[in-house]
C-alpha cells in the first residue's frame, strides 16, 4: 500500500510539474482533454516534432444506439480480414450513419488473438482495421473520419487458450469519439 | 478540467520512473533441467561486514546463479565439513573427499569511505591450484551486482564461457484484463531479483529493446490510444518520443552503434514496412517496401544488415536485407509454415525465432552458417526469444494456465529455468547487453 502511495504522490508531483512547465501552447493542446498526452509532457517526453499534427480528441463517446448501430464489434476468422456475416451489415448501418454525420469521428480498433509473435499481430491486426476502414469508405465515410489503432493481441476481449476465446478476440471494435477535436490526420510521415 | 478530475488524472496517468524500487510483482525461480553430470562445487558462506552489507548473503546469490545455469550442483551448507573464507584455511583434502572439484572462499569487507570490497579465492581440490582470486569494489547498493560478478568470474574459469549473471533484464508485466489493465515496464537482475519499475500505464507497452551501453530501453507505448514509439533513460526515468506517426509504430531495436533504431511503421493505409531512425537527426530510411506485413527488423552484429518478419510469400518468414538503399531481401528460413520475430546472437551464428512446431509455437535456433533448424522450447505459445550476451542462453515467454511466465533455455537444450511472478503475467523479456 505505501509503495501505491508512493507512486500516486510521484504521479502528483509529475503532473503539476507538467502543468507547471507547459506555458508554451501546442497546436491542438486546448482542445485536448486526452491524459496521457499531458503526463506523457509531464514525464518529460520531448521531441514534439515526431508529434506535430498528430492531435486531435481522441476522448471515446457512447455513439449511436439502437438496432445494428448499437453493434460494434466486427469478427474475424482465423488468420483473416475478411468481413464475414454480420460483419457486413454491422459496417453498412455504421457507414451510414457516419455518412450522415459528417462530423462525427470513429476509431477503429483491430485485434487479434494470442497465438504467435506480438509484433506481427499487431500488423494482422492492423490489416482488419484496415479491411474495416475501407469498407466504410467504400459506403460513404471520409477519410478524415476514421482512425486506425491495431492493439494486436494485448487487449483481449475474452482471456482463454480455445477457438471460443479466440474468436472473441479476432475482431475490430467501432469506437465513437468525443465531437470537438480535430479530424485524425490522414497523411503518413514518411 | 485538470483541476476538477484530479482522481481520473491519475487514473490515466503514465508513469516514466528513474529505476523506482521495488516494483511489487515478485518473481520465483525454478529451475526446470539441467545437466545430468553437473559440476560439484563448494560455495563457503563469505565473510560478512555487518551491517553494511545490507545483510545480504552474496554466497546464496553465488549459489544461486551457479545453480540456475544448470551446469553446477552446489554443496548444502549443513554438509559443508567446515567454513574458511581464507584460501589458506582450506583443507583441500576434506573438500576433496566431500566429492567437491571445487570450492569458492570470499570475504565482504567494509573500505575507508563506506564502499565494499568483495574478495574471492576458487581453488581446484584436485590439483590444489588457485584457479581465480579478484576484487570487486562497489557501494553497497552495489553487493548483488559484485556478487554476480564473482558467478561470472567462477563460470568462466570454469567452463570457458563468458557468464551472463551480472547483466539485466526487462520486461512487460501485465495484471488485470481490459478496461482495467495495468502494464509495467520492468527491470531486473538476469537472476530476476532486484526489480525496478521504469514505466506504467493503463494501456498496452510492448517491445522492450536495450540500447547497446545498457543504460536505456526502447519500447512501444500505447499510452494516447496509438503506438508510439518512446525511448527512456532507465537510471532517472527521463524519457523521448521519437516515432508517433500515423498507424503502426512498432517494434523498435537498437543498431549495434547506439545510434539508431530499426522500426515498423504502417502509415495512414496500414502497410507495415521496417525503416531505419537515425535518433541524432530524426533522419528516416526505408528499408523495405512490399503490401506485406514487414515488422519485428533484428540487426546483425556488424549493423550491416538486418533480418525481419515478413508474409510476402504468404505465411510470415524471416528474411534478411542490407541497410544500404535498393538492396533487396533474402528469404532465410524454410522449414516450416510459420517462423517470426527473429534475433541474433552477439557474434551473429545463430538465429533464434518464433516457429509453428506441429501446433506449437515455440522458439527455435537455425545455425546461420549450416542452416539447421533446432527446436528449443517444449511450449504451446512460446514467444519473444532473447539472446543473453554471452550467446549460450535465450531468455523467452511462454504460457502457464493461461499465464504468461518467463523462462530461459541453453542454446544446447540441456538446460533451463523459470521465472514466474506472483501475480498477474509477465512477457517479452529483452537480455541486456553486459556492463561496461
Amino acid at each position: 500500500m505505501r509503495k501505491i502511495l508512493m507512486v500516486l504522490m510521484l504521479a502528483v508531483a509529475l503532473t503539476s510539474a507538467g502543468g507547471c512547465a507547459s506555458k508554451k501552447p501546442k497546436p491542438g493542446a486546448s482542445q485536448s482533454t486526452e491524459v496521457g498526452n499531458n503526463t506523457a509532457d509531464a514525464a518529460g517526453a520531448g521531441s514534439d516534432a515526431a508529434n506535430a499534427g498528430n492531435v486531435g480528441s481522441d476522448e471515446d463517446a457512447a455513439g449511436p444506439q439502437g438496432g445494428l448501430l448499437a453493434k460494434r464489434i466486427v469478427y474475424f476468422d482465423f488468420d483473416s480480414s475478411d468481413i464475414k456475416g454480420e460483419g457486413n451489415d454491422v459496417v453498412a448501418a455504421h457507414s451510414k450513419y457516419l455518412a450522415s454525420h459528417a462530423s462525427t469521428r470513429v476509431r477503429l480498433e483491430g485485434n487479434t488473438d494470442d497465438r504467435g509473435s506480438r509484433e506481427y499481430n499487431i500488423g494482422l491486426g492492423e490489416r482488419r482495421a484496415q479491411a474495416v476502414r475501407r469498407a466504410l469508405l467504400l459506403q460513404g465515410a471520409t477519410e478524415a473520419q476514421i482512425a486506425t489503432v491495431s492493439y494486436g493481441a494485448e487487449r483481449p476481449a475474452v482471456v482463454g487458450n480455445d477457438e471460443a476465446a479466440w474468436s472473441k478476440n479476432r475482431r475490430v471494435e467501432i469506437v465513437y469519439l468525443a465531437p470537438g477535436g480535430q479530424p485524425a490526420p490522414v497523411q503518413p510521415q514518411r | 478540467m485538470r483541476s476538477n478530475k484530479p482522481a481520473a488524472y491519475i487514473a490515466g496517468a503514465v508513469l516514466a520512473l528513474g529505476a523506482m524500487a521495488p516494483a511489487w510483482a515478485q518473481l520465483r525461480v525454478e529451475v526446470t533441467s539441467g545437466i545430468t553430470d553437473p559440476i560439484p562445487i563448494a560455495i563457503v558462506p563469505f565473510a560478512r561486514a555487518i551491517p553494511a552489507d545490507g545483510g545480504l548473503d552474496v554466497a546464496q546469490v553465488v549459489q544461486h546463479d551457479l545453480e540456475g545455469s544448470g551446469r553446477f550442483r552446489a554443496l548444502q551448507r549443513n554438509q559443508m565439513p567446515a567454513t574458511p573464507t581464507q584460501p589458506t584455511a582450506v583443507v583441500l583434502n576434506d573438500w576433496k573427499n566431500a566429492g567437491e572439484d571445487y570450492i569458492v572462499v570470499g570475504r565482504v569487507v567494509t573500505l575507508d569511505g563506506g564502499n565494499l570490497a568483495v574478495d574471492f579465492d576458487l581453488l581446484n581440490t584436485l590439483t590444489g591450484q588457485r584457479v581465480a582470486g579478484q576484487r570487486f569494489v562497489g557501494t553497497p547498493g552495489a553487493l548483488r551486482n559484485a556478487a554476480h560478478r564473482v558467478s561470472d568470474v567462477v563460470y568462466e574459469k570454469i567452463l570457458g564461457i563468458h557468464g551472463a549473471f551480472a547483466t539485466r533484464i526487462a520486461y512487460v508485466s501485465v495484471e488485470g484484463q481490459p478496461p482495467t489493465q495495468k502494464f509495467q515496464l520492468i527491470v531486473a537482475d538476469a537472476d530476476g531479483e532486484n526489480q525496478r519499475l521504469v514505466l506504467e500505464s493503463r494501456y498496452p507497452l510492448m517491445s522492450p529493446s536495450w540500447s547497446p551501453d545498457g543504460q536505456w530501453l526502447a519500447y512501444v507505448s500505447f499510452e494516447n490510444k496509438k503506438s508510439a514509439i518512446y525511448v527512456q533513460f532507465v537510471r532517472t526515468g527521463e524519457r523521448r518520443q521519437v516515432s508517433a506517426r500515423a498507424g503502426i509504430n512498432g517494434a523498435p531495436v537498437w543498431s549495434p552503434d547506439g545510434k539508431k533504431l530499426a522500426l515498423t511503421l504502417g502509415g495512414s493505409g496500414g502497410n507495415p514496412d521496417i525503416y531505419v531512425l537515425e535518433l541524432q537527426t530524426q533522419n528516416l530510411t526505408r528499408i523495405t517496401d512490399d503490401p506485406a506485413i514487414d515488422t519485428e527488423a533484428a540487426w546483425a552484429p556488424d549493423g550491416k544488415f538486418i533480418y525481419f518478419t515478413s508474409d510476402r510469400a504468404g505465411g510470415p518468414q524471416i528474411y534478411k536485407i542490407g541497410v544500404n538503399p535498393g538492396d533487396r531481401p533474402k528469404r532465410i528460413t524454410f522449414s516450416g509454415n510459420y517462423n517470426a520475430r527473429p534475433r541474433l546472437s552477439a557474434d551473429g551464428n545463430q538465429l533464434a525465432m518464433v516457429t509453428l512446431d506441429s501446433g506449437n509455437y515455440r522458439v527455435a535456433v537455425q545455425d546461420l552458417s549450416s542452416g539447421t533448424v533446432r527446436v528449443l522450447s517444449k511450449g504451446h505459445l512460446d514467444e519473444s526469444p532473447s539472446f543473453a550476451p554471452n550467446g549460450s542462453t535465450i531468455i523467452y515467454s511462454e504460457r502457464e494456465a493461461n499465464r504468461g511466465i518467463l523462462a530461459t533455455v541453453s542454446v544446447d537444450g540441456l538446460t533451463g529455468l523459470r521465472l514466474k511472478s506472483e501475480q498477474g503475467e509477465v512477457r517479452e523479456p529483452s537480455w541486456g547487453p553486459f556492463a561496461q
